[in-house]
């Protein structure tokens, strides 16, 4: 018998140990979804503007600026943010690439947003001058045996 | 990775993520606002589509992923680094057992229908090695800069596509005399989810329908076509824009006139027919739809930034094409173009396949160095240094691949 209740209390005792690293591992995990986890899911549109503090990307992929919110929500509905972030245009060339997505691709009339747009995307993606060949850029070294 | 997820999940409650989800979350109270749990996430595309993680996604919405020059080392593309570029969204629910192909149009003598299967089972098959590039392939290096994926160099690729001739199975059809062109019809589904919108139409004349190595292809590399690039059914035209090669495939309209279906017209693959000034206004009238791409190559061994020892030999390699011809010479620079020098070459396994080459550079001293590669095809065109011909959407970048290496 007494044999029987020592390896109960050394179940019991195994158990307690279990729960104890299972109740770490949970609060360790929630500490580091806290700090490490998608940074890019923790701020809200309209959140208060400290939390993007750190980097003018919203977290749409956009960068952080007057008119953002009106280019996501007229922007994004039918293509990802990538497909405007990745371009660099004129105010005349965002003009014209609106009126092809109006007249080919059932984008809607923007009324008063299409200013508050096209200024938006003239000012943070606007063209640069790059030659006829840029130079070779973003080169990680590496040895090559 | 550029891939950013859409964030939808802003004001749902925790009751109606359980609906979603499917389960109740337990601990459901101690997630972080709003974190969004990973059943709700948008899809990993690496795992979706079976993609390297070294792909780069340049368009979450429609899907656009390209490769690197040293990711498509492979004499073979494998599908993990074949890039994928759509105009809409994949279609969904696709019943291989029951998809057809219909073939209509002014210049078809009947309208007519086949089961995938009959397609398998009533025409020979044949197996190619065909490049495949994207029209805008090297669209991010013209300025001023040209609107739409901001392709670099890896929107390329040569895959084993077995199918049936198209040839064979318009004869099958009977076409009349007049017949110009043939325009595809996909299942894909425009951006819009506009049903009567198609995402992408295009076609090729009747003398590039009717080559022998112009596929209805359902298998890439021996096995059936992935998702991304068509199953089950997919239109194969190499060495011409991949935008030719239609993708889930449903219908070809037999045309006596040239194909008007979506992006055939304005600047979409098409170019000034005669050269402009970078940035100048081009009429539609004035432009031309691309047909064979032009001459091009990459150095896919070694990867870009390889720093080597005094003395070291480096043996580089890659792949050279020139859309419907040969290439007939391919040369490498290490002083920026000054002298060139000839690298191996190897003859096409067919007609359309990428060729191999191969050179061994011994490096003078210390310093930087910019590995040059110079294809040259079978009509003694080479690639250009600088940027090729501006164009108002950025096509046909054949300019010459470049690597970085440092002697130290």
């Amino acid at each position: 018998m007494s044999d029987k209740n020592t390896t109960e209390k050394r179940i019991r005792k195994s158990y307690r140990f279990l729960i104890v690293i299972c109740a770490i591992a949970l609060i360790a995990g929630i500490i580091a979804l806290y700090f490490g986890g998608p940074t890019e899911e923790t701020s809200e549109i309209g959140d208060d503007p400290s939390e993007n503090l750190e980097s003018d990307i919203n977290h749409s992929g956009f960068i952080e600026d007057e008119g953002v919110q009106t280019v996501i929500n007229n922007c994004t509905t039918c293509h990802a943010a990538e497909l405007v972030t990745q371009n660099k245009m004129t105010k005349e060339g965002w003009l014209a690439t609106i009126r092809w997505m109006q007249e080919s691709q059932n984008l809607w009339d923007l009324g008063d947003n299409e200013a508050i747009i096209l200024n938006y995307l003239a000012k943070n993606y606007a063209p640069e001058d790059t030659g006829r060949r840029p130079a070779l850029k973003d080169i990680e070294w590496y040895a090559l045996k | 990775m550029n891939f950013k997820r859409r964030n939808f999940l802003k004001k749902a409650t925790l009751g109606s993520l359980a609906t979603v989800i499917g389960a109740d979350i337990v601990y459901g109270e101690l997630m972080p606002k709003n974190y969004k749990p990973l059943a709700l996430q948008d899809p990993d595309p690496f795992k979706l589509f079976h993609k390297d993680a070294d792909m780069t996604v340049l368009n979450s919405k429609p899907w656009n992923i390209e490769a690197k020059a040293h990711l498509l080392d492979d004499k073979v593309t494998p599908n993990k680094f074949m890039f994928i570029r759509n105009n809409g969204l994949i279609p969904e629910n696709i019943d291989a057992e029951s998809w057809t192909l219909t073939f209509d149009g002014e210049s078809v003598k009947n309208t007519k229908t086949y089961t995938l299967a009959e397609l398998k089972s009533k025409f020979k098959q044949y197996s190619y090695q065909l490049t495949l590039e994207c029209g805008g392939n090297g669209r991010s290096e013209f300025n001023p800069p040209a609107k739409g994926n901001q392709w670099t160099i890896g929107a390329v690729s040569c895959a084993t596509w077995t199918g049936v001739r198209l040839k064979d199975v318009l004869a099958d059809v009977g076409i009349k005399d007049d017949a110009k062109y043939i325009g595809y019809h996909a299942a894909d589904v425009h951006l819009s989810r506009d049903p009567e919108k198609e995402p992408i139409s295009r076609g090729a004349p009747i003398a590039k329908a009717m080559q022998e190595e112009t596929l209805l292809a359902f298998e890439m590399n021996g096995e059936a076509i992935p998702l991304a690039h068509g199953f089950p059914l997919r239109l194969i035209a190499g060495g011409w824009p991949a935008s030719v090669s239609g993708k889930w495939l449903k219908r070809i309209s037999i045309r006596n006139i040239i194909h008007d279906g979506a992006k055939m017209g304005g600047s979409s693959y098409r170019v000034p027919c005669k050269p402009v000034a970078p940035g100048e206004k081009v009429k539609d009238e004035d432009m031309c739809i691309i047909e064979s791409m032009p001459v091009k190559s990459l150095i896919t061994y070694p990867k870009t930034g390889a720093i080597l020892s005094e003395g070291q030999k480096l043996n580089i390699r890659g792949h050279a094409w020139a859309g419907e011809l040969e290439v007939s010479k391919m040369e490498y620079s290490i002083d920026f173009g000054s002298t060139w020098h000839l690298c191996t070459l190897e003859k096409p396994v067919n007609r359309l396949a990428w060729q191999h080459f191969a050179a061994a550079i011994e490096f003078p001293q210390k310093g930087y160095y910019e590995v040059w590669a110079r294809a040259t095809d079978s009509q003694g065109k080479s690639q250009p240094m600088l940027l090729p011909g501006w164009n108002p959407k950025g096509y046909l970048n054949n300019a010459s691949h470049r690597i970085a290496i440092k002697i130290a």
